[in-house]
C-alpha cells in the first residue's frame, strides 16, 4: 500500500478503527479461536471435566461414515448448483448482451431472485413441489412419477438444487453480463470478418476472454453452495430424508444444536474454516488482480 | 450483432422470456395463492388467477393471526426484520467508512496489522463459528435483543475494502487544499470525503439491506422470543412440510411480505444495486 497517510492524529486514528476492531475481535476472532481450542478437547457426558486430546476429535470425525456421506452430499450438491446456475446465468447474459429491445425489462425481472432470501425461495418451491397440492408435484404425479421429497432422498436433493440454482441465477447473470460488456466489440467483429460463425466466435473468442469472470464466479458459487444454502436446506428438507440432503454446514448446525459432542462439532467447524480460507485465498490470489497490498 | 440474421432477434427474446418465466412464476404463484382460500389450495385446484380472499388473508397474516395457530402476527416480524436490516446496513457502513478513513489517511502504529485484522474476517463467515459466537452473545446478555441481532454481523471486511479502494482514488491535492484552508481531519471527512462517497454509500446500503433482511441462521439461533423473530425465520414455523394442515394462503402471504421490501429495493434502485453488487464483490 503506498503511503498516502496525511493526517497524523494517532489518537483519532485509533478511535476511528476501534469499533470495527472491537467487533472483529469479540465476534470473529474470539469465537473462531474458541472453536479451534474446543476441537482439541473432549468433555465428559456431564460437562464436568474436559481433557485435552490433540487431534482425537478429528480422527473420530474421519472415522464416522456419516461425515463422508456429508462430504459426498456437499460436493454433489455444489457441483450441480455451480454448473446449472453458471450455465443458465451465462446463457441469459449472452442473450441479453445482444442489441435487442426491452433488455432493461428482462434484466429487471432476472435480478429478482437475488433479493429473495434463500429460506423464502425455498418456501416458494416447496409450495409448487408439495405432493398432493403443488402444481408441479401434481403434474409429475399425473405422469406416473411418485414425487415425494419427504420420503425420497433423490427428490429432496433435486428440490434443494432447483431452489439454490434459482436463487443464484441473478448473481451470475449480472456478473456475466458485466464481463461480456467489457469485451471489445472490435475483437468479435474482426473474427466475423474472418468468417467465424456466431457459435464459433463464442467458444473461441468470447468464452476465453470471459474466463476471469467465469473463474471468479466458480469460486463465489462454490462458497454460496457450501455456506449460504443453510436456509434452503433447513426450510425444505431439514437435511433429510436420512441425511440425504445434509451438507457439511448443515451437519455442523444439526450437531451443534443437539449439543452432545462439543469437540466433534468444533472440529467440523474448523474444517469448514479451512475450506473458506482456501476458497478466499484462491479468490484473491488468482482472481483479484486489482487489489494490491 | 455483426451479420444479418435471418430470424432477427427471435432467439434471444425466446430465451430471455423463458428465463423471465422461470424466475417470475414461483413469485407469481405465491401472490396468487395468497388471495385464495385454504381449502381451494389444499385440494390442489387453485386457479392461476387471483381469488377473492386477499384482504382476509393479509389481515389474518399481518394483524390478527388465525384461529388454529398461536403464532405471532407477521406485522411484528416485519418490524424486527426492518430494524435488523437497517441496523446492519447502517452499522456496517458507519464502522467501515471510519476504519477505512483511518487506514488510508492516517499514519499510526500497526496500520497494516489493523488492515489485515479486518481483512481476515472475510474468512470467518458466521456459518463456521456459529456456536462459539452464540455463546459469547449469550454471555454478553444479548440474546433476544436488537444489539444481539445486529452487532455480531456488522464487522464487514468487504465494506472496508470498498471504501479503502475508493479513498485511494481521492487525489492528494484535494486533501492538501483542504488542509490549506485550515480543515482538520474531522472537517475534511465531513465536508469533503463524505459528500464524495454518497453514491458508494447508497450502493452499499442497498446490498447490505438485502443481506441483513435475508439473514437466516443468526436470527434463528439468537431469538427465542416470538416477538423478536424476523419474517425470514418466522415463515418456517408457518409451513410444515410433513404436516398436511399447513395454512398455505397464510404461508404464501408471509412469503410475499418477506420478499416485498428487498425486491422493491432491488427493482426501484436497480442502478445502485448493480453498482453495489459488482463493486463490493470485486
Amino acid at each position: 500500500m503506498e503511503n498516502r497517510a496525511i493526517f497524523s492524529g494517532r489518537l483519532l486514528a485509533c478511535l476511528l478503527v476501534f469499533p470495527q476492531l472491537a467487533i472483529s475481535l469479540i465476534f470473529f476472532y474470539w469465537p473462531a479461536a474458541q472453536a479451534v481450542w474446543q476441537s482439541f478437547l473432549v468433555q465428559d457426558a456431564f460437562g464436568l471435566s474436559t481433557e485435552f486430546v490433540w487431534f482425537e476429535n478429528y480422527v473420530n470425525l474421519l472415522k464416522t461414515p456419516e461425515y463422508y456421506h456429508a462430504i459426498g452430499t456437499t460436493f454433489f450438491f455444489s457441483l450441480l448448483v455451480v454448473f446449472f446456475s453458471l450455465a443458465i446465468g451465462l446463457l441469459l447474459a449472452v442473450m441479453a448482451n445482444r442489441n435487442i429491445a426491452g433488455v432493461q425489462i428482462y434484466r429487471t425481472f432476472l435480478i429478482i431472485p437475488y433479493a429473495v432470501a434463500p429460506a423464502v425461495a425455498s418456501v416458494l418451491f416447496i409450495f409448487m413441489f408439495q405432493p398432493g397440492l403443488g402444481m408441479i408435484a401434481r403434474a409429475l404425479q399425473r405422469n406416473g412419477i411418485d414425487w415425494n421429497p419427504v420420503l425420497n432422498g433423490n427428490h429432496a436433493m433435486i428440490l434443494i438444487v432447483i431452489v439454490a440454482v434459482w436463487n443464484q441465477i441473478s448473481y451470475n447473470f449480472l456478473f456475466f453480463l458485466a464481463g461480456l460488456q467489457s469485451i471489445p466489440k472490435s475483437v468479435i467483429e474482426a473474427a466475423a470478418i474472418d468468417g467465424a460463425r456466431p457459435a464459433r466466435r463464442f467458444w473461441t473468442i468470447v468464452f476465453p476472454l470471459l474466463s476471469p469472470t467465469t473463474f471468479f464466479l466458480i469460486v463465489v458459487n462454490i462458497t454460496y453452495a457450501f455456506f449460504n444454502t443453510l436456509g434452503i436446506i433447513d426450510t425444505a428438507t431439514e437435511g433429510g430424508p436420512n441425511g440425504s440432503t445434509s451438507t457439511l454446514v448443515y451437519k455442523v448446525f444439526l450437531d451443534g444444536k443437539a449439543g452432545s459432542d462439543l469437540g466433534g462439532s468444533a472440529a467440523q467447524s474448523v474444517i469448514l474454516m479451512i475450506i473458506v480460507i482456501v476458497l478466499t485465498a484462491i479468490q484473491f490470489r488468482y482472481v483479484e488482480k486489482k487489489v494490491h497490498y | 450483432m455483426v451479420e444479418h440474421r435471418r430470424f432477427g432477434n427471435l432467439l434471444p427474446h425466446l430465451v430471455l422470456i423463458a428465463g423471465v418465466i422461470v424466475v417470475a412464476f414461483p413469485v407469481y404463484l405465491a401472490i396468487i395463492a395468497s388471495t385464495h382460500d385454504n381449502t381451494v389450495i389444499a385440494n390442489g385446484q387453485m386457479p392461476l388467477y387471483p381469488g377473492s380472499h386477499a384482504f382476509e388473508t393479509y389481515w389474518n397474516t399481518i394483524v390478527s393471526g388465525t384461529g388454529r395457530t398461536t403464532r405471532e402476527p407477521v406485522g411484528s416480524m416485519l418490524l424486527s426484520s426492518f430494524v435488523m436490516a437497517v441496523g446492519i446496513a447502517l452499522g456496517k457502513i458507519a464502522i467501515s467508512i471510519i476504519s477505512a478513513y483511518a487506514i488510508v489517511f492516517f499514519n499510526f502504529p500497526f496500520r497494516m496489522a489493523t488492515f489485515w485484522t479486518i481483512f481476515i474476517t472475510l474468512m470467518l463467515p458466521v456459518e463456521v463459528r456459529i456456536f462459539p459466537t452464540y455463546k459469547i452473545t449469550s454471555d454478553l446478555h444479548m440474546l433476544d435483543s436488537y444489539s444481539g441481532l445486529i452487532l455480531p454481523l456488522i464487522a464487514s471486511a468487504t465494506a472496508t475494502l470498498l471504501f479503502r479502494q475508493f479513498f485511494m482514488t481521492v487525489p492528494k491535492e484535494l486533501v492538501e487544499a483542504s488542509k490549506m484552508d485550515g480543515a482538520g481531519p474531522i472537517r475534511f471527512f465531513f465536508d469533503t470525503l463524505l459528500p464524495l462517497s454518497v453514491t458508494n454509500i447508497a450502493a452499499l446500503f442497498v446490498i447490505l439491506f438485502i443481506y441483513g433482511w435475508n439473514q437466516y441462521l443468526w436470527p434463528l439461533l439468537i431469538t427465542t422470543r416470538d416477538d423478536m423473530q424476523t419474517i425470514v425465520i418466522g415463515i418456517k414455523k408457518i409451513i410444515d412440510v410433513k404436516d398436511a394442515l399447513t395454512e398455505w394462503s397464510v404461508a404464501m402471504a408471509t412469503a410475499v411480505l418477506a420478499m416485498l421490501p428487498p425486491v422493491a429495493v432491488v427493482v426501484l434502485l436497480q442502478r445502485l444495486f448493480v453498482k453495489g453488487l459488482i463493486e463490493t464483490e470485486k
